[in-house]
């Protein structure tokens, strides 16, 4: 179980907290301009990297607030938790 | 009753206070302060087990929770407790302990066949032999002969306690390392939990003839122990075992409670730190008929005779490979017992050793090793070979003491990710690199002598405790002014690897033929060589025998052992019942029941309640009255005069604020903008898969206020939704949501008489069609009670939904009775509403859909596509498989015999015969028998479904096969005739 810093109310247990996946780009302004394969790519490809991930967990038994957390997928172990102020730049469409 | 192996004097067991316990059957005497296991050898007991496969007859090996052989179940009926380690049951009054195989009997065993014809059965054979017809056809025969104790048929009696808990310092073991580190850090001022999971604290103080500043070192034990208790922070455990680390320290513990009235207590802990000072296992050595009972680990020789005052056999062997096994030699000596041999595979030992043996007069045979033991029950003798397959001779012997080295505990530091190496002085595997947070002293640190331990314990304490800002001085560990034999140098095992039948895993009874086999048979890497050979998996998860299981492994495909690695230890270390897990949450503590507001009023009116997450009426029936009927007098009911329907648990979501309405438009796949202010839309969510995740109505109140009526199961999870696109997507929306779901009770009334029953209540709401049309809503007063009054049905009948505070819920309920009375008002249950809206083919989110279907699927498709702005989940919705034909869509069927009772589950068939296993053509979703139209309906998703109307299909229902008729999937009142009154 991890244990993770909220950070508006501190350390608590995994438990009270729930995984939102990989923090991945806002999601485009108009999505109907994507092909298929932008749109899957928005959906559903991820970095998924062995190390530092930046993630979304939500304080879901706790304050309700979305927050970002760098965790290191071999170790576990949580370099930074922060509110969601700086939100990421909406999704770039690429070709590959 | 007389002991014949207790010693006169000497132990800790108290003789003045006997116990009486019975072991198979037989009635036995021990003492306080004995286990299972001692009490039995004190008895004469030798076989307490047949092993796993083979029948052979097991004894005691080990003495404390790494025993692989003497697994026997305890207690009675419900209580009884199957494949307990005999050494780890603290014996009490009245203890009842049994064998738990063997067949008739522990001592006549028919299954030994199997061991006789050994050479039949080897690793794997099972899955290789029993194929025909089918491996089903043998389970049971073969489950009947292999295998240990019974699983437990009644519910588990006893009680369960959990409990939380923070602290500074996690000390898991007590003995010599761990005790010092817990006062060292308990001076220090550290909050510091001792845990220990023998009955004892001490460890190997317990058993071991150390002398600590002069005096026995129990002594010593005793006053850390009293300091340590004086400590306020400190918290000491015995009878607890750390059962597992996982990630960031969060630490299990099993306590077994004595005296108390829960059984066990399992323990979460969240330490700052932790010390490992969980000691060493002494591994067994590997030869020919190394099982026999009366083959015994060198420590558990000591352990047995030191605390216990058993003496284990009379004429004793001693066989090892280094020099910790001596100890037994000299503990024997001083009971006046003379070691009838030593033998040790090593060229030479050191000259104190041999000075100490001479001077017993003992033999010593080096470079010597054993070919093999005889005996039909207990060992009787011992054959003896040299290094190199030479015959020496033979002993005579009914106890075999053994000692193939030392493996530190550290399979908890490999819970935490901790690595290991292999070192070749003490052949064992090693602390390498630790996790954060976690140090390690003592002998689960290859720490070897007494003095060097107690100094490590003391500068591990300081540095944690600096580390956790209460620096201290050093204090000074007692002086150890008796030594034992404390060497750790291990001299690797020479294998005679042409003899099959040397057991490497004794609990699993994996014999090293079967290792050979699984080399040969390619499976070399050592986790593959492990499932294969299954050794380390039984109980005691090769505690006493992994180690030896991959130096065979190294010999057997000529590697050395630091090559062929470890398998991975994971939790938990021993095993916990799931009881303990489970703690107070059992039966009604499961989860908590959510009542309706009006919960006591459906009572009086004899609901059958149901738990749909809350516990909703099903159905009133009247005296006497079937559910069956009961459910269709309440269709009945609705459809001719007006009936009273308790939707309290409808998600009440207010979303308020200046953009409610473009945030709501962004979630519907329903024009929201477009919605006037006093009016209702149905609508659908979905996901961005475009699957749909809900369906419900949105209700505009006012200009910035919506009421969003989401499935009464899906509330929590769509108020979820909502703050996560409000915080993670669309920060700049000014909307506030909030889930009101339990503030309000919610009462359908429906029917033709519907409207003239809410008058009658008295209300300042204008309920003429004009002012109130279908799907508007008005805010007022109902009764006097503030309400929100919505037409609303998912009847197909003029329907109002009215909204009261949920404090009124049971007034309310028994007024609307009253003034329906006249009307001929009943109070309907989720079953007739559930028919009620079959017959409408109104959807059911979850049963009529999947997680595969999107709007065009059940007839939806037209509404988003009319929508000009993005909403979610709409671009996935032009994805090539949310575009491709033949997609499972919704439709309705009527069975070709309207008397016919169609199931849901049932498949549509495709082919030739249209008999099963046949590709499925689609599936009924709901199904009912209509009372209203005198026939059985269903609804179904069916390939191109709307394009195949009038189509005859044969449906595949249970085990019958009839057909159906497709037809459009609303069964009454198409033009909603009904709903505009």
């Amino acid at each position: 179980m991890l244990r993770i810093i909220c950070p508006y109310c501190g350390l608590r247990d995994q438990t009270e907290f729930r995984f939102g996946g990989e923090s991945k780009p806002r999601r485009p302004s108009d999505p109907a301009a994507l092909s298929d394969t932008e749109w899957a790519g928005y959906l559903f490809y991820r970095e998924n990297p062995r190390g530092l991930l930046n993630e979304r967990w939500v304080h879901s038994y706790g304050c309700g607030q979305w927050f970002e957390l760098v965790r290191d997928t071999v170790t576990h172990e949580l370099k930074r938790s922060a509110p969601l102020v700086d939100l990421p730049g909406p999704h770039q469409v690429s070709d590959d | 009753m007389t002991e014949p192996a207790r010693l006169q004097s000497g132990g800790v067991i108290d003789r003045r206070k006997p116990i009486t316990f019975r072991f198979n059957g037989k009635t036995y005497r021990g003492y306080e302060g004995d286990n299972l296991a001692s009490a039995l050898l004190a008895n004469g007991v030798d076989v307490f087990a047949r092993s796993f496969k083979y029948h052979r007859p097991r004894g005691v090996f080990s003495a404390g929770e790494e025993e692989p052989c003497a697994l026997v179940e305890t207690g009675e009926g419900a209580s009884r407790v199957p494949t307990c380690r005999a050494p780890m049951v603290p014996l009490t009054e009245g203890l009842v302990a049994n064998s738990q195989t063997g067949w008739p009997s522990v001592d006549f065993d028919l299954g030994r066949v199997i061991d006789f014809t050994h050479g039949l059965w080897p690793a794997g054979f099972y899955n290789k032999t029993f194929k025909w017809p089918s491996w089903q056809s043998w389970e049971g025969l073969i489950r009947k002969s292999a295998g240990l104790g019974r699983p437990l048929t009644e519910p588990d009696p006893d009680h369960y306690e959990q409990v939380n808990i923070h602290c500074d310092l996690l000390i898991c073991g007590s003995g010599p390392a761990g005790l010092m580190a817990a006062l060292t850090a308990g001076r220090a001022g550290l909050r510091v939990m001792l845990v220990e999971q023998a009955e004892h604290f001490g460890g190997s103080l317990n058993w071991e003839q150390y002398q600590l500043d002069g005096k026995p070192c129990t002594e010593w034990v005793e006053q850390v122990l009293e300091q340590l208790r004086a400590m306020k922070p400190v918290i000491t455990l015995q009878r607890t075992t750390v059962t597992g680390i996982y990630d960031h320290n969060v630490t299990t513990l099993l306590q077994r409670g004595q005296d108390t009235d829960w059984r066990e207590c399992f323990w979460t802990v969240r330490p700052k730190h932790i010390l490992l000072c969980s000691g060493a296992i002494e591994q067994g050595l590997i030869f020919p008929s190394n099982d026999r009972p009366g083959i015994m680990l060198a420590s558990a020789v000591r352990h047995y005779l030191n605390r216990y005052a058993v003496r284990p056999g009379n004429r004793v062997v001693v066989a090892t490979n280094n020099d910790t096994a001596y100890q037994t030699v000299f503990d024997l000596a001083r009971e006046r017992l003379q070691v009838e041999a030593v033998i040790d595979c090593r060229e030479t030992v050191s000259e104190a050793l041999l000075q100490r043996l001479a001077d017993l007069g003992t033999t010593l045979l080096t470079n010597a090793r054993i070919r093999g033991t005889q005996g039909s029950r207990r060992i009787r003798s011992v054959a003896i070979e040299d290094n190199d397959g030479k015959r020496i001779g033979t002993k005579k012997c009914d106890l075999l003491a053994v000692s193939g080295g030392w493996a530190p505990r550290v399979h908890l530091l490999a819970h935490a990710r901790g690595s290991l190496r292999f070192d070749e002085v003490s052949q064992s595997f090693l602390p390498d690199a630790l996790p954060r947070e976690i140090s390690i002293t003592g002998a689960a640190n290859g720490t070897a002598g007494l003095e060097e331990l107690l100094a490590e314990s003391v500068r591990a304490a300081c540095a944690i405790a600096g580390a956790l800002g209460k620096p201290m001085e050093q204090p000074k560990p007692p002086i150890v002014t008796a030594a034992i034999t404390e060497s750790r140098r291990v001299s690797p095992a020479n294998l005679d690897t042409t003899q099959p039948r040397q057991w490497i895993d004794l609990a699993h009874d994996v014999t090293l033929g079967d290792a050979e086999l699984a080399v040969r048979e390619g499976f070399v890497s050592v986790e593959h060589f492990k499932r294969y050979t299954t050794i380390g998996m039984s109980v005691d998860q090769g505690k006493t025998g992994n180690l030896n299981a991959f130096i065979a492994l190294g010999a057997l495909t000529g590697r050395p052992a630091g090559e062929v690695g470890t398998t991975t230890f994971r939790p938990p270390y021993t095993p916990v019942t799931l009881g303990a897990i489970a703690g107070r949450n059992i039966g009604e503590f499961y989860a908590p029941r959510r009542y309706l507001p009006a919960h006591l009023t459906h009572a009086k009116l004899n609901a059958c309640f149901e738990d749909y997450d809350w516990q909703r009426p099903d159905y009133y029936p009247l005296d006497k009255e079937s559910a069956e009927a009961a459910i269709q007098r309440e269709v009945t009911t609705v459809r001719n005069a007006v009936g009273v329907f308790d939707n309290s648990p409808i998600g009440k979501i207010e979303v308020c604020g200046p953009d409610a309405a473009i945030f709501l438009d962004r979630l519907y796949i329903n024009n929201i903008l477009s919605l006037p202010a006093g009016r209702i839309r149905y609508g659908l969510m979905l996901n961005e898969n475009g699957v749909i995740i809900d369906d419900g109505v949105c209700i505009r109140l006012n200009e910035d206020h919506f009421l969003v009526n989401s499935t009464s199961a899906a509330v929590s999870r769509i108020v979820a939704l909502m703050e996560q696109w409000l915080q993670c997507e669309w920060p700049e929306l000014r909307v506030l949501v909030t889930d009101r779901t339990s503030d309000w009770a919610n009462f359908t009334l429906a029917g033709p008489r519907a409207r003239d029953t809410l008058s009658a209540l008295g209300t300042n709401i204008d309920l003429a069609p004009a002012a109130l049309p279908h799907m508007a809503v008005s805010t007022g007063t109902v009764m006097g009670l503030e309400a929100r009054v919505a037409r609303v049905s998912f009847s197909g009948e003029l329907s109002f939904e009215v909204n009261v505070p949920a404090l009124a819920a049971n007034d309310f309920l028994e007024a609307v009775l009253i003034a329906g009375a006249a009307h001929g008002i009943a109070p309907y249950g989720i079953e007739a509403l559930m028919i009620l809206r079959t017959e409408k083919g109104y959807l059911h989110v979850g049963s009529d859909t999947d997680g595969s279907s999107t709007p065009d699927d059940v007839g939806w498709g037209w509404v988003a596509r009319n929508k000009s702005r993005d909403f979610i989940g709409r671009r996935s919705l032009y994805r090539e498989a949310n575009q491709a034909a033949g997609r499972k869509q919704l439709i309705g069927l009527e069975t070709l015999d309207p008397g016919r009772a169609i199931h849901a589950g049932g498949h549509l068939l495709i082919g030739k015969d249209r008999s099963p296993p046949a590709e499925t053509d689609g599936w009924v979703t709901s199904a009912c028998y209509s009372p209203t139209l005198g026939r059985y309906i269903a609804l179904a998703v069916l390939c191109s479904g709307p394009d195949r109307i009038g189509e005859i299909l044969t449906v595949c229902d249970g085990n019958q096969r009839f057909n159906v008729k497709v037809v459009a999937p609303v069964f009454y009142d198409p033009e909603n005739k009904r709903l505009e009154n």
